[in-house]
């Protein structure tokens, strides 16, 4: 029960912190994105702020072979830098510009009753679905 | 460059930021894992005994937090000028593009970058390269606004 609660308030305070850094504005992240017209470099500000806190954590993180529960620490296990990381990413790097939303501010915004949000989770969650169906019909062919 | 001034808020950006990078770091040294929310719900669509309820809990949270939010202030504006058919195709690309990609903003950008991965750098330079070409073409090269 412990789990399932502290997995429930960090979920709570990462949407606050979405909330607070703008993150959730998709007019504020195209206008992040927009170089080349007036660029609001805001959202700049919420990646040094999150980086600045978080890197000391994940050292820290990476000398320790248990969590604060005792439970084994799930290190990610891939480290090949293939064509997939660099096609899906690009891939989700269009659908971010096209709408300005990327899967954690579009979760909070469905919550928050943002009528575009909840085509946009639909729509993201049929594209994972493709992502599954593709997998096993074909494998991993790349 | 022009800097679009009247939108500038980089005290509530740094905040939010801060407040990412915290929520961040006591999922792994609490729960010894990466707050990555596209791998989060990916992994619904591969369900295993003993994976599913930390997921669920993690994302009631994350829902949970506008109408928490809610209660002592009013929400952020959030302004959608992309129209629906565009948002939908917008929305297939995420879906696909971050589980090939095996990760989003948070996963890759926020800890990835934090625990100095080389793959999380290559794909969030990917997906910023991506996203500041797709509004350059949207904006400069399509004729439009």
């Amino acid at each position: 029960m412990k789990h399932r609660l502290s997995e429930f308030v960090v979920g709570a305070l990462f949407g606050f912190g979405l909330l607070i850094s703008g993150m959730t504005n998709p007019a504020k992240v195209v206008g992040f994105l927009d170089i080349a017209g007036t660029w609001d470099p805001s959202l700049a500000f919420v990646m040094g702020g999150a980086i600045a806190v978080a890197i000391g954590a994940f050292a820290i993180a990476k000398r320790r072979t248990k969590d604060f529960f005792g439970g084994d620490m799930r290190w990610p296990t891939a480290t090949r830098i293939d064509t997939r990381l660099v096609l899906g990413s690009i891939a989700f790097g269009a659908g971010w510009g096209l709408a300005g939303f990327c899967p954690g501010p579009a979760l909070v915004s469905l919550a928050a009753g943002v009528p575009k949000a909840f085509l946009f989770v639909v729509s993201m969650l049929v594209g994972m679905a493709l992502f599954e169906i593709i997998e096993r019909r074909l494998g991993k062919q790349f | 460059m022009n800097l679009d001034w009247n939108s500038f808020t980089p005290e509530s950006a740094l905040a939010g930021g801060v407040i990412l990078g915290l929520a961040s770091a006591l999922f792994i040294l609490i729960n010894g894992r990466i707050l990555g929310i596209s791998g989060i719900i990916g992994g619904l669509f591969r369900p295993r005994a003993g994976d599913i309820a930390w997921r669920i809990a993690f994302l009631l949270g994350l829902l949970s937090s506008p109408i928490i939010f809610g209660l002592w202030t009013t929400l952020p504006d959030a302004r959608v000028d992309a129209d629906w058919p565009t948002v939908g195709i917008a929305g297939l690309l995420v879906g696909i593009g971050t589980r090939y990609g095996a990760g989003c903003t948070s996963g890759h950008g926020v800890c990835g970058l934090s625990r100095l991965s080389p793959r999380s750098m290559i794909a969030t330079l990917s997906f910023m390269a991506a996203g500041f070409l797709t509004v350059y073409a949207l904006r400069h090269l399509a004729g439009a606004a």
